[in-house]
């Protein structure tokens, strides 16, 4: 069997995130990061690949994104993907969820893959909801958030946290599932993985490649409109407090304590 | 087309909170800008016209229930796509939780609509509705308008308030809806299940909440110590609980409890959304925190830059002191 592993490259954490005024949209530059939340979807297919419940052939990471996007690529392949495709074309950019969703269904269609993984958010734009859409388009079965996964008569059996506590679902496949980041704890990638990563496969399709109509994506093809971008409403900035000395630290936190009556 | 199709999730019987703020925001919304206020109910025998109709108490004028698995969101996916091609909606609502996310997003690709999530909040404009999105960890908020015939709006935890109930009853009206093959593909085995003791956050006046920068499951001795010296109760976030370190009737955040103590306690929590969800009412927030660019330093009263393994212990005696004498 197949496993696609949706990966997304998303701003380093150390960048300032911020929009671009003209376009309303995150400006993506100084983008470096394959989005930390991802690297438990990879884990995950890598556990299953080596678990051997189920025969897994393949394990492919999937990324849409501008030209620097490979370097997303480039990572997954180094914890443990035996290969990538790269959705690149100017017409995606500035797709909204709608749009992106269509756009990455129609690469996975082409795939054909048993098992899509993704991360539980992206670490951008908080997009929690890609997993859910490719989900209806594929018509596969799906689950969010999903922090323990075990196979289980040839289904998964997943467990998450929801409104009322624990749920426990098996899932047949094909299937899309978006893992929590407690699932696992991702494993690092070895200097030979990092150095043998960029001769793996790694195929570009452009939106005609994909068979991806065009008025569907960028722009054009997205259903919501940034129509303003305003300030939070502003809040009295906190107190901050260096602990340098630690006795002088709590004498401190116990005054503010005090003078609000906590103490009582 | 117009008209507010609102999710109104339930268990055992209640509809949850969430989804009452949901309904009541989208009564209100629909008598701005004309059309039905209408919720969507999907479950068992447990949805007796009586619960339905009572969400005319929040101002829905119409209940659409159909009778399908609950607690997952293909088949609800279902039901309202063919509610809202039916009959003509033009947006579809959800109050924060999961569910409604998967919800909205999978109507999103079956109705090719436009979606906003962690919604805070939606106004009227020229008959159509804006919704308030916050963006960056809260830095900035987008304004979003939907292109085509229907959009959908996810809301953040706790955004849409429930209306005071008043007399209304709405008219319920049963859905037959043929689920999709891969709706009936994940099948439900055991829900709600509770994790770990049992105990109370919700009434504690002073909370001390422990995250993962407790670095293990025994950081959480330091915290409960803290916590008996002050009066008050150990809370948890989602990270710790789902690993195994803290039972989860203890967990604060978005699929967890909302708070809103007189003193909340933050120790080793970096704050993200889903947790501030959970607790940004509260009266004062302390946090303690060894990373100085941590977002919940960004709505803390009062910031702690430092080691919780130094500064807790010495702060649970100076508490102890304080309070004995």
């Amino acid at each position: 069997m197949k496993i696609c592993v949706l990966v997304k490259e998303v701003p380093d954490a150390a960048v300032e995130k911020q929009i671009d005024t003209a376009t309303k949209r995150l400006d993506r530059s100084g983008e470096k990061n394959l989005n930390p939340f991802d690297t438990h979807a990879i884990e995950a297919a890598m556990q299953l690949k080596e678990g051997g419940a189920l025969e897994v052939e393949e394990v492919v990471a999937v990324t849409m994104g501008p030209g620097s996007a490979v370097r997303a690529l480039h990572k997954a392949v180094s914890l443990g993907a035996d290969r990538s495709v790269h959705l690149s074309d100017d017409a995606l950019a500035n797709s909204d969820v709608c749009a992106t969703g269509y756009a990455l269904s129609k690469v996975l269609e082409a795939e054909s893959p048993d098992l899509v993984l993704l991360g539980q958010q992206s670490d951008d734009g908080e997009c929690y909801t890609i997993g859910a859409v490719l989900a209806d388009h594929l018509k596969m079965p799906s689950l969010t958030q999903v922090i323990n996964m075990e196979v289980n008569d040839g289904k998964l059996r997943c467990e998450r946290q929801a409104e009322y506590g624990y749920d426990t679902v098996d899932v047949e496949l094909p299937a899309v599932i978006s893992v929590g980041d407690a699932i696992n704890e991702p494993r690092y990638p070895s200097l030979k993985a990092i150095m043998g990563a960029k001769k793996r496969p790694l195929e570009t399709k452009s939106i005609s490649d994909a068979g991806i109509e065009a008025g569907r994506v960028g722009s054009a093809g997205s259903r919501t409109s940034v129509l303003a971008i305003n300030p939070p409403p502003a809040k009295q900035p906190g107190e901050v407090i260096e602990d340098d000395d630690t006795d002088e630290t709590v004498e401190k936190i116990v005054g503010w304590l005090e003078e609000r009556k906590l103490l009582a | 087309m117009s008209g507010i199709l609102t999710y109104a999730l339930h268990h055992e019987g209640a509809f949850n909170k969430n989804s009452l703020g949901a309904v009541s925001e989208g009564a209100r919304l629909a008598e701005e800008i004309g059309g039905q206020a209408a919720a969507m109910v999907v479950g068992g025998d447990d949805l007796t016209d009586d619960l339905c109709a009572s969400l005319g108490n929040y101002g829905a004028t119409k209940v659409y229930r159909a009778r399908a698995p609950e607690g997952l969101a293909q088949p609800v996916v279902d039901a309202m796509a063919k509610v809202i091609k039916d009959d003509g909606y033009g947006y579809a609502l959800f109050g924060g939780g999961l569910l409604g996310f998967e919800i909205g997003a999978g109507l999103t690709a079956r109705l090719s609509a436009g979606v906003t999530m962690e919604v805070t909040a939606v106004k009227a404009q020229d008959g159509r509705l804006v919704a308030e999105r916050p963006i960056l960890q809260d830095t900035a908020i987008v304004d979003v308008e939907y292109v085509g015939d229907t959009g959908i709006i996810i809301g953040r935890l706790n955004a849409f308030d429930v209306a005071a109930p008043g007399d209304g009853t709405a008219e319920v009206v049963d859905v037959d809806v043929q689920l999709e093959e891969h709706s009936t593909r994940a099948v439900m085995v055991k829900r709600g299940e509770q994790r770990g003791a049992d105990v109370n956050i919700e009434d504690a006046e002073l909370l001390v909440a422990g995250g993962r920068g407790l670095g293990k499951s025994e950081g959480f001795d330091l915290c409960e110590d803290l916590a008996g010296a002050l009066g008050g109760a150990v809370a948890a976030t989602r990270a710790v609980v789902d690993a195994g370190w803290y039972p989860y009737a203890a967990q604060i955040g978005q699929t967890g409890k909302t708070v809103a103590p007189k003193l909340y306690l933050a120790a080793g929590i970096s704050g993200a959304i889903q947790h501030k969800v959970g607790m940004q009412s509260s009266e004062n927030i302390v946090a303690i925190n060894k990373d100085p660019n941590a977002p919940i330093f960004e709505y803390s009263d009062l910031g702690v830059v430092g080691d919780l393994n130094k500064i807790l212990p010495k702060l649970t005696e100076a508490v102890k002191a304080k309070r004995g004498g």
